[in-house]
């Protein structure tokens, strides 16, 4: 079936098999590498994009779902040389090890900044429960929200 | 000294590509050509392959062909080897059990794969898989470590299901320290199975050259060299020049990574079986049940204490579950990584530690996080704090009466290391400070008085890091040097490309070895590449495990960098007419003592790729290697302190406090340390309170995903109050010790040291689930 | 995941015209159930019916005595809802707490409750408040809906379209979580509505139900300590590695105490 969508600002046309999931248009099609898969039980969140304009489960959405929608993944948030505020607070805060949770944590931390007032640690922390990391001791990504909350 | 020099907290250079979603994990690459690779796995724990009628699978659109273990040992494809070898106390060598990659006759943990199916796409290798008619002849599992060596027996060599009875330690000498003991503590408790979670699933994509006869094997690994050379000498794969390993960004290892597998085994066999690049990637429900898991023991462990307190005696005996097959490094893990460091920080004069290996139709359990030194930590832990409560003693006071002083190093403890240096005072002096212990009881009542439990618990660790001295390793068993290889390139315009053995999945080595470098050679950081994790590229390595990188391969760049100066000392001293002794180099400067002539280091460098002006007793070029082989285990210790509140009608545990006071030597990039210590101490408190792989009675793994295996989530945790002394290393260049681990290794025992003090009871089993805890607060 | 046909209704008409002509249809809500359950293999209907476009099916809507919150709706706007939060805010806050959130989202209301999850928060509510489920056909009743373990009075095709949540004085939600999966251990959701005291709970058994004992003592004495001296009978309660039936039992006290005070405090 034909789906089309815009990724980062760009309208993809795709035929997909009804069956196909975002994630897999994603990395697949587009080569948006960027959205990894962390697991098969829509836990980890490792795959989180913004679906218009909010965080979802790339991996627990179908293709054939965002038909007409626009998707943002990591790699339409900010570049090298002009990172997002999230993606600069984690660099700054030392907010990621080995960087395969971090895309689809600073989707949902986004997310979270921008819906959540009057963040504090504990709305972090709850905030960020469908993001695993097992790296950092989540530690320095809350530190990193909580400055990115005051930069954005 | 630069603010990105040694000591420095540098940001890290490689997060600029993973924040853009530009880092480049094993799934991201992509071969042309390339086809799909789903593998057979056992659905019982324990079961005679009768039959494999794949015929079905061949109707399937797009499968390319279903291979199974008769196909690969057909191909003289070989076991896949335990590289440690442990003896029995009789003097006898451990029971190998044969592990071909693909299971051949019988399957024995469920989960274990006894076939591959490759196909066009993923869709149609699993839908092949789907179809692939396997007779099984169920056999009677062993399933608990409890039973495991009244249960039946799993492999026809290995009687009772004992892979070794191994002792370290003086029997005689304990039995009569406890014979003459004041009082003796005693305490029985099982270290819970661990399931590693890396993030990043493992995976592999392998392709074979037919004119080269070469293969490609990209593969999520700690260690890719390691693997090529298991890959090639013992599996038989390839020979090892006709092998490239590549393990590009790696999403966290944690130990999990450092074997070699069967999949990417069975991946790259059918590459070439096929003519076609062949791709897999485990869903996490995979990993689950065939990554190595961690831990399992059953223990029974006693302190001899006299009248005045003091430790006279440790007796540990303790069962290790191995899984149904030997992984990688597994008989080392409970053996000379935990019964060598059961004297902790103490002086206890007398240690007997016996350790049982068995094997059950579990997965490999194999090295993780830690590895041994947790459940070592646990064991001393767990009962200093319990002999400290059974004689009414502070439980500082009593580990401060029985620490190692300073001035008593090197230390040689009864089981076989000899500590070079630490100051465990100092550690525990900082975090009682930090944790505020002196108000704890105030603490404690006002918890009360709202109707909490709360309890403090001390965990102070040691840990042997930075594997390890290569001639000792090998008299101990092990089947490979465990030194580390460095290359410093001096390209001719200056900068400077290094090549490690170590490999990063987390660890910041792009930035931290860079610091080193660029340190040591005076030049801006910006000028140092960091290339690893790639047999084409890299001489050879030993790989990262063990918080041994910056204490071996770092070791081992220090030593190549030297050699880099030495040679530029002869250089420069050619080009200002003097000789090389006279010249002095700091700060990317050579300079002539006998004159004040000065040389750059990029100025010498070009002089050595265009020697026009250049000694003739020199080589052109400026490019050196080196090998470091420790001289010594590394010794980091620390003191954590845990608080914790329990809700006594919920169970649940809620840690208030965490400090962590550790002793890493000299720190290259506090940032990264804090943030390794950080980690360490979530997956310690995950241990304590949340995670248990567990297999049902029927050797099902009933804890196969997040839905019902508990991992730590950022609302599980507290931040974390962490802090360094520093008492250098005194054997290796850079006084480093490692830090990758202290945080697993300490927190576990911090964590039930304070829950067990909270409810007023000896011991609870981990993880104290809620459930679990509400039961021993109900009394 | 199975192959199958994928359908974008646009009224409901045309989704349950499809439901009926298909072998063997799913309609497909938020799909946060239902698409890992595809993904896994456990499921493999022959067409999926994607709910998203049918007009009408999202929403909330303030009436005077009730909210009706359309099946399509997502937790997220529930939980933002300032409506929601105006007339029973515990259901809000219920919303709030269901799953992580990427899930609410993306997870809908009428998703969550036509699958009868037995540890998913909405049913708490829904027998709490003693809403009426309002299908394409008929209207239900809260104590009649809930049936089993996923099972409900939904019939083969009926859709549910929305849920009328009567006001009730005062309300409130406490969940005990799973520790891994976050769903619900035991969730109670207490509701009073002016001398009749409502107490819906979810996760301790096959599916929701009401904690008529529970409900019994506090239509005496709203008082958290009421609790105390009603007997939980758990022989029917769910036992698993997280939780035991007796341990499920002590959090649906616990929980309902919390509740109670939770309700007299807001």
């Amino acid at each position: 079936m034909k789906v089309s969508l815009t990724v980062n600002g760009r309208r993809h046309d795709v035929d997909v098999a009804p069956n196909t999931l975002l994630v897999d248009v994603l990395r697949g099609r587009l080569g948006l590498t960027g959205t990894h898969v962390g697991c098969d039980t829509s836990q980890c969140g490792a795959c989180t994009v913004h679906l218009d304009g909010r965080s979802v489960k790339s991996c627990t959405v179908l293709a054939a779902q965002v038909d007409g929608a626009a998707v943002t993944t990591i790699e339409g948030i900010g570049s090298p040389d002009a990172l997002h505020p999230m993606q600069a607070a984690f660099r700054d805060c030392h907010a990621l090890q080995c960087g395969f949770c971090t895309p689809g944590m600073i989707m949902s931390a986004i997310d979270l900044v921008q819906n959540v007032e009057n963040l504090d640690e504990r709305k972090v922390r709850e905030g960020l429960e469908g993001n695993l990391c097992r790296c950092t001791g989540y530690h320095n990504i809350v530190k990193a929200v909580l400055n990115a909350a005051e930069s954005m | 000294m630069s603010d990105t020099g040694i000591g420095k907290s540098v940001k890290r250079r490689e997060d600029l590509r993973f924040i853009t979603g530009r880092g480049r994990y094993t799934d991201d690459v992509n071969r042309p050509n390339q086809v799909y690779a789903v593998f057979l796995r056992s659905p019982y724990p324990r079961a005679r392959i009768v039959s494999i009628d794949a015929s079905g699978a061949d109707e399937v659109a797009g499968v390319i062909g279903v291979f199974t273990g008769k196909d690969l040992s057909a191909d003289k494809i070989g076991d896949l080897p335990c590289g440690w070898m442990v003896k029995s106390k009789d003097g006898s060598d451990m029971k190998i059990a044969p592990h071909p990659p693909l299971a051949v006759e019988v399957v024995n943990y469920v989960g274990e794969p006894y076939g591959i199916v490759v196909a066009e796409s993923l869709a149609a290798a699993r839908d092949g898989a789907e179809v692939v008619a396997t007779e099984f002849e169920e056999l009677t599992p062993t399933v608990s470590v409890a039973n495991a060596t009244a249960g039946a027996q799993l492999h026809t060599n290995v009687p009772d299901n004992v892979c070794y009875l191994w002792e370290l330690g003086d029997a005689d000498a304990t039995n009569a320290a406890f014979a003459a003991a004041a009082h003796v503590t005693k305490l029985t408790f099982s270290n819970n199975r661990l399931i590693p979670n890396a993030m990043e699933p493992r995976a592999a994509v392998a392709s074979f050259d037919a004119a080269t006869e070469e293969f490609t094997l990209v593969t999520t690994s700690q260690n890719p060299h390691l693997e090529r050379l298991i890959l090639s000498a013992f599996v038989q794969l390839a020979p090892e020049h006709k092998l490239r390993v590549i393990a590009p960004d790696v999403g966290g290892g944690f130990g999990s990574k450092i074997f070699v597998y069967a999949e990417e085994t069975a991946v790259a066999w059918a590459a070439r079986r096929v003519g076609r690049p062949v791709k897999w990637t485990a869903d996490r429900s995979e990993s689950f049940l065939a990554d190595a898991h961690g831990r399992d023991h059953l223990t029974t462990a006693e302190l001899a204490l006299d009248g005045d307190g003091l430790f006279q005696g440790l007796r540990v005996r303790t069962r290790a579950n191995l899984g149904a097959y030997l992984s990688t490094f597994a008989s080392s893990v409970p053996t000379y990584l935990y019964g060598t460091l059961l004297a902790g920080q103490y002086r206890t004069p007398a240690i007997h530690v016996e350790v049982e290996g068995v094997y059950t139709n579990t997965a490999p359990v194999d090295a993780y996080r830690g590895a041994g030194r947790p459940e070592a930590t646990y064991v001393v832990e767990r009962l200093v704090e319990t002999a400290a409560r059974e004689l009414k003693v502070d439980p500082a006071a009593l580990r401060r009466r029985n620490f190692i002083a300073p001035d008593q190093f090197p230390y040689q403890t009864p089981v076989a290391l000899e500590y070079d240096t630490g100051n465990y005072e100092a550690s525990l002096a900082a975090a009682l400070e930090k944790s505020d212990y002196a108000n704890f009881a105030a603490r404690k009542a006002a918890s009360e008085q709202r109707g909490k439990r709360r309890g403090i618990g001390f965990s102070c660790y040691i840990e042997a890091c930075g594997l390890a001295p290569s001639q000792l390793a090998i008299q101990l068993g092990a089947g490979v040097g465990l030194y580390e290889s460095g290359e410093v390139r001096v390209n001719p315009t200056g900068n400077v490309t290094v090549f490690t053995g170590s490999h990063s999945h987390g660890q910041g080595h792009e930035t931290t070895f860079a610091q080193v470098v660029s340190d040591k050679l005076g030049i801006p950081f910006e000028n140092v590449e960091v290339v690893h994790g790639d047999t084409g590229r890299v001489e050879f390595g030993l790989g990262t495990y063990g918080s041994r990188s910056i204490a071996v391969g770092g070791s081992a760049l220090v030593k190549a960098t030297d050699k880099i100066i030495a040679k530029g000392k002869r250089i420069a001293a050619h080009m200002m007419d003097t000789n090389a002794d006279s010249v002095d180099f700091s700060d990317g400067e050579f300079a002539a003592r006998d004159s004040n002539q000065k040389l750059t280091f990029g100025e010498v460098a070009f002089a050595a790729y265009v020697p026009s002006n250049y000694p003739s007793s020199e080589e052109p070029g400026l490019s050196e290697k080196a090998f470091y082989d420790p001289k010594n285990f590394t010794f980091p210790a620390g003191t954590h302190i845990a608080e914790v509140e329990i809700d006594p009608e919920t169970g649940v545990v809620d840690v208030v406090n965490f400090v962590a006071v550790d002793d890493f030597g000299r720190v290259i990039n506090p940032m990264i340390v804090e943030g390794q210590v950080h980690g360490g101490i979530a997956q310690g408190i995950g241990q304590a309170l949340l995670e248990h792989g567990i297999y049902d009675d029927g050797g099902q793994l009933i804890t196969g995903s997040y839905m019902d295996y508990c991992m730590p989530r950022a609302d599980d945790l507290p931040s974390f109050d962490v802090d360094m002394t520093v008492t250098p290393c005194t054997h290796n260049p850079l006084g480093v010790k490692g830090c990758g681990e202290a945080g697993a290794i300490g927190a576990p025992a911090a964590i039930m040291n304070a829950v067990t003090d909270a409810l007023g009871v000896v011991d609870l089993p981990m993880p104290a689930t809620p459930e679990r805890v509400w039961r021993a607060a109900r009394g | 995941m199975y192959s199958f046909e994928y359908h974008r209704p646009e009224s409901i008409a045309q989704a349950t015209a499809l439901r009926a002509e298909a072998e063997d249809a799913i309609y497909l809500a938020g799909g946060q159930t239902l698409i890992p359950t595809l993904k896994q293999r456990l499921a493999a209907p022959s067409d999926v019916i994607d709910l998203s476009r049918v007009p009408g099916l999202a929403g909330i809507e303030l009436k005077s005595d009730c909210v009706v919150i359309g099946a399509m709706t997502r937790h997220a706007e529930v939980a933002a809802s300032a409506e929601v939060a105006r007339a029973i805010p515990a259901l809000a806050f219920l919303a709030g707490e269901i799953g992580d959130a990427q899930v609410r989202n993306r997870g809908t209301l009428g998703g969550s409750v036509a699958n009868s999850d037995p540890s998913a928060d909405y049913p708490a509510a829904v027998i709490g408040l003693g809403a009426t489920i309002v299908t394409d056909r008929r209207r239900i009743a809260a104590d009649d809906f809930f049936h089993d373990l996923f099972e409900t009075a939904l019939e083969a095709g009926e859709l549910l379209t929305a849920i009328e949540f009567p006001i009730a004085k005062r309300a409130a939600y406490c969940k005990f979580p799973n520790p891994a999966s976050r769903y619900a251990v035991v969730g109670v959701f207490a509701a009073d509505f002016g001398g009749k005291v409502r107490v819906g709970v979810t996760g301790a058994g096959p599916c929701a139900f009401r904690a008529t004992a529970i409900e019994a003592a506090l239509g005496k004495k709203l008082d958290a300590k009421s609790v105390d001296a009603v007997e939980i009978e758990y022989d029917r309660f769910n036992s698993d590695l997280h939780a035991s039936a007796e341990y499920r039992a002590n959090l649906v006290r616990v929980m309902a105490k919390r509740a109670v005070e939770k309700l007299l405090t807001a």
